[in-house]
């Protein structure tokens, strides 16, 4: 970097911490800038909205998502339906606000298992080292190597006749998205850990006897977490989307699941005649993938010191 | 190069291995019954689940079963479908509708998203910019099936620009709409990419390097700058490749393209499990070709990578 | 235009040669001329003084080291001659880099850029990110001639071979489509100066060129550079913190500091008898074998910050021999000895210190 560039950001740092600044830590450094991007907050007041959406329904609508009224089938937004009513007479408003909690429980938990399994496993491979690694990277590269909804869609198929709870359902796409979603983090947790280990804090500790969990646990995931973070942060936003796309094909969720890909997937057929069955679930999934984007983006922009 | 072109090759081999027996498992060995859900909405008749045990070597031990089975996908034979015909047979004729529409989607794709990508990063802050973050931003948010019916809606429909349908010939002028709405994520992120990379290299030091032996900023920027710059594009582009393939399953049938995605849409809907599973499988090792010859050509354009 | 600026010659002639380029000839063999340049970069936090009123030459042949700590605006001033600054932020209010005789911040910029490489080149400190990684080396040095001189492929890139051969490179006829990550640091820097010397260029500046290189490799590269330097009868500029390698190439020093010329004087003179405290400072830092066992003199504090120099001397929070006029005035570059400037009210003292 140019000799420039280096005064410009030397100053600039100085200037913000008043010539002798306190110590601060990389993560309340990152709140700071966080909390200061009008995107962050945003994306937080969305998401804050939808996840109320998914865990208290009736907070947002006393009308019963199953309950079919045939005769104004498919009519137009109304006082009485505030988003009309679909091909089978349901309440569309409240099949939206009742659909966020399928998307809200597919997104989160499938974040949830690849985090755990994919950070895991990438950690093990990186701390590790040697043949553990080579072959703990050979498995990850084949399961990365089957495309996300092609293996979804073999997976469901295989799996079609079992499980046809509610939960079940659910659990089955969960399974399928995360058994494809870990390797793209496990393989970024293992280049984040193989760049924080040579650390010489990390160096430190393992001369002080810690025990190597003490050291993953206190030293290396803390560092390394970051870039994880954002990703998956974003691949929320992307899961929901391809559940939603799975049931639009009729292989994800299917009734009586109330989600916005069910429903987006029965509306398509009226398109030309009723739009509106079209436009309101998928006003909503778009909304809500775009703030899990918006706030990865923001978490991103925090941690990185170039773009601040 | 020569050596890099075979070390190459011989990586592949356990992943194809990997892959083939992961897909193999999934749909063959996993815990349950192989034939529910396979026969449409009744159950399979006994003949039928004779045959298919039969068929797919299921009394074999399990890896004899697999190696039939890698035996069969070498032949080309991907199982039978539930009318008794062989999957590859009804491929056939799909695959050069399916090629078509992914190839001109990754012609898009590349053109616009790379053009879009650089005119962002050299204008970096200016409204070209904004323009482009804001509406990719946009584009990755609605899922694609969103954007088809959309697109299908308003272009196709209301304002009679594009055919709303794809015939049996699949002409170039129809598939183009329907290619546009398929490489529109792609787009998106190949833009993003494009931006990030480009800004990230004008700021590096060789191309300080270039303007201090008095090349013109065009020739800095657009050769020396441009050209690192590509590089994870490229692998970005074969990567998504395979988003492409899935995606072609639901650009597919919203458009009703006589292609191997419309097949599967088929095939999920008749409950017609072999049909799924053969296509899919089919896809999945196209893709696993095409990610070869992206991998090669990395090699070619970074020398880095090639004298490892 | 600039009017205010004060010239110390009229406005050199511009001549053409043969091909219709415009040709540099030194007055008095005078190559540069920096004279009261000031460069502001303009920041979120405030404007940050780089370079406040910077004065000095340089002749053809001669060495002339910018010695500096970060921050001291060396690198910038090597910038700014060569025009490489981000014009936003980066904003020059005042002065004039007069190359014989030709201001070059007022010239067009397409002529500017035909000085850049041919008349005036540059090397960098850390030359692995300074090549570009994607184009073989052969191809990197030859371009300098397919751009500036309109030479074919084959012609430029047997240039380009010669010139590796002249920077001691091995096997320079096979090694030429190598790529920079083939080659070790030492001759990666070899590769930069084949680049800069391309086209025979009459000032070379080096910023920080050894500071990347262990110690044996650092003596072969300056080495180098003094050769070329004789041979081609080039004006050197070399950028450095690292007094040792200045004491061996340079005929004079200039020490800057918080963007401003504290010291200049030949190289004898200043290692015998520094006339500024920061100088003195730096010397007295330089570890030494007799001194085996006594703690290391260092000067304390931190260079100021550029967005609020401190009023008075820029050195005053950190001088040993601060006064209260250091304080509150601050000192010229004066003549304090023959050929020797100092900005300090005691320079003398310092001298017979």
């Amino acid at each position: 970097m140019s000799e420039s560039a280096v005064l410009v950001e030397g100053v600039e740092a100085q200037a913000a911490q008043g010539d002798v600044g306190e110590a601060r830590s990389l993560g309340a450094d990152a709140w700071r800038s966080l909390r200061k991007n009008v995107f962050f907050w945003i994306s937080a007041v969305l998401i804050g909205i939808l996840v109320l959406m998914a865990i208290w329904p009736s907070l947002f609508t006393s009308t019963d998502p199953t309950a079919s009224v045939l005769a104004e089938a498919r009519s137009r937004p109304s006082s009485s339906a505030w988003f009309g009513r679909d091909i089978q007479g349901y309440d569309i408003y409240s099949r939206v606000i009742y659909g966020a909690r399928a998307s809200i429980l597919v997104g989160v938990m499938t974040t949830a298992f690849t985090v755990l399994l994919g950070g895991a496993i990438g950690t093990i491979a990186a701390y590790a080292g040697g043949w553990a690694d080579s072959l703990i990277s050979r498995i990850t590269d084949i399961f990365f190597a089957v495309p996300l909804l092609l293996g979804a869609i073999l997976f469901m198929s295989a799996l079609s006749g079992t499980l046809t709870s509610y939960f079940g359902v659910i659990l089955k796409v969960v399974l399928a998205l995360s058994l494809l979603g870990w390797p793209s983090l496990a393989r970024l947790m293992r280049s984040s850990v193989l760049q924080v280990m040579p650390n010489d804090y990390v160096q430190a500790a393992r001369a002080l006897g810690a025990s190597p969990w003490r050291i993953i646990r206190s030293h290396i995931i803390p560092n390394a977490m970051g870039p994880m973070i954002v990703v998956s942060t974003i691949n929320l936003g992307a899961y929901i989307a391809a559940e939603a796309t799975l049931s639009f094909l009729g292989i994800g969720l299917v009734p009586p699941v109330i989600s916005w890909g069910v429903s987006i997937n029965d509306a398509i057929v009226g398109l030309r005649t009723t739009p509106h069955m079209l436009l309101f679930p998928s006003l909503f999934l778009s909304i809500t993938v775009l703030a899990f984007i918006m706030l990865g983006d923001a978490i991103r922009d925090a941690f990185d010191p170039k773009t601040r | 190069m020569g050596k890099y072109i075979v070390r190459r090759l011989l990586q592949m081999i356990p992943v194809i291995i990997g892959t083939t027996f992961l897909i193999f498992y999934m749909v063959f060995a996993m815990p349950g019954d192989p034939t529910a859900g396979k026969c449409g909405e009744r159950p399979c008749s006994a003949a039928y689940i004779a045959k298919y045990r039969a068929e797919h070597n299921l009394d074999d031990p399990l890896p004899v079963q697999y190696a039939k089975y890698v035996g069969k996908l070498a032949q080309g034979d991907l199982g039978t479908n539930q009318y008794g015909v062989p999957v590859k047979d009804d491929l056939k004729s799909r695959y050069l509708v399916t090629g078509k529409l992914a190839l001109m989607a990754i012609t898009v794709e590349i053109v616009i998203g790379i053009i879009a990508g650089i005119l962002a990063g050299i204008r970096k802050g200016k409204f070209i910019d904004n323009l482009v973050l804001i509406s990719t931003l946009f584009v990755i948010s609605i899922p694609v099936f969103v954007i088809g019916a959309l697109a299908q809606y308003f272009l196709g429909v209301r304002l009679g620009l594009f055919p709303v349908t794809v015939t049996q010939k699949a002409s170039f002028y129809e598939l183009l709409m329907p290619a546009f709405v398929l490489g529109s994520l792609s787009i998106a992120y190949v833009a993003r990419l494009t931006r990030t990379n480009l800004v990230e290299n004008l700021r590096a030091d060789y191309v300080r390097t270039a303007i201090a032996k008095g090349l013109s900023r065009r020739r800095a920027v657009g050769l020396h700058a441009l050209r690192n710059s590509m590089i994870p594009v490229v692998t970005f582009i074969g990567f998504d490749f395979g988003a492409l393939l899935g995606g072609a399953i639901v650009t597919e049938r919203i458009f009703n393209i006589q292609g191997i995605g419309g097949y599967i849409f088929r095939g999920i809907q008749m409950r017609d499990g072999v049909a799924v599973v053969g296509a899919v499988t089919a896809l999945v090792i196209v893709y696993l070709f095409v990610n070869l010859l992206v991998d090669i050509l990395y090699g070619v354009l970074d020398p880095r990578i090639s004298h490892e | 235009m600039r009017d205010d600026v004060t010239t110390t010659t009229e406005k050199a002639p511009l001549t053409k040669n043969a091909e219709g380029k415009i040709t540099y000839t030194p007055t008095d063999g005078r190559l540069l001329d920096v004279e009261n340049l000031h460069v502001e970069f303009h920041t979120d936090d405030g404007v940050a003084r780089a370079i406040n009123g910077v004065n000095f030459h340089l002749d053809a042949g001669e060495s002339l080291a910018i010695l500096g700590e970060s921050g001291s605006g060396k690198s910038v001033t090597a910038q700014a001659i060569m025009g490489i600054l981000d014009m936003p932020p980066a904003k020059i209010p005042d002065g004039a880099i007069k190359y014989c005789g030709h201001d070059l911040l007022t010239m067009p910029d397409d002529q500017r850029r035909w000085v850049r490489g041919a008349e005036i080149a540059m090397i960098f400190q850390d030359a692995l990110s300074s090549l570009n990684p994607v184009f073989p080396v052969g191809w990197q040095i030859a371009e300098m001639f397919r751009q500036h001189r309109g030479m074919n492929k084959s012609d430029s890139l047997a240039q380009a071979v010669r010139l590796m051969e002249r920077v001691a490179i091995p096997a320079a006829k096979e090694r030429v489509k190598a790529y920079p990550h083939q080659f070790s640091g030492g001759m990666r820097q070899r590769i930069m100066i084949a680049m800069a010397i391309a086209l025979d260029p009459a000032v070379l500046i080096a910023d920080e060129p050894t500071t990347a290189l262990d110690v044996t490799v650092q003596a072969q590269i300056m080495a180098l550079l003094q050769e070329l330097q004789q041979e081609r009868h080039m004006g050197l500029i070399l950028i450095t913190h690292d007094l040792g390698v200045v004491a061996d190439v340079a005929d004079r020093i200039a020490v800057m500091y918080s963007g401003r010329l504290v010291e200049t004087a030949n190289v004898y003179d200043l290692y015998a008898k520094p006339a500024h405290p920061y100088t003195r400072g730096l010397l007295e830092s330089i570890p030494r074998l007799d001194q085996k066992g006594q703690t290391l003199a260092a000067i304390g504090g931190l260079p100021p910050n550029l967005l609020r120099i401190p009023p008075g001397c820029a050195f005053n929070p950190r001088c040993r021999m601060a006064q209260d006029i250091c304080r509150q005035e601050r000192p010229e570059l004066r003549e304090v000895a023959p050929g020797r400037m100092s900005a300090c009210h005691f320079a003398e003292e310092v001298i017979n210190a």
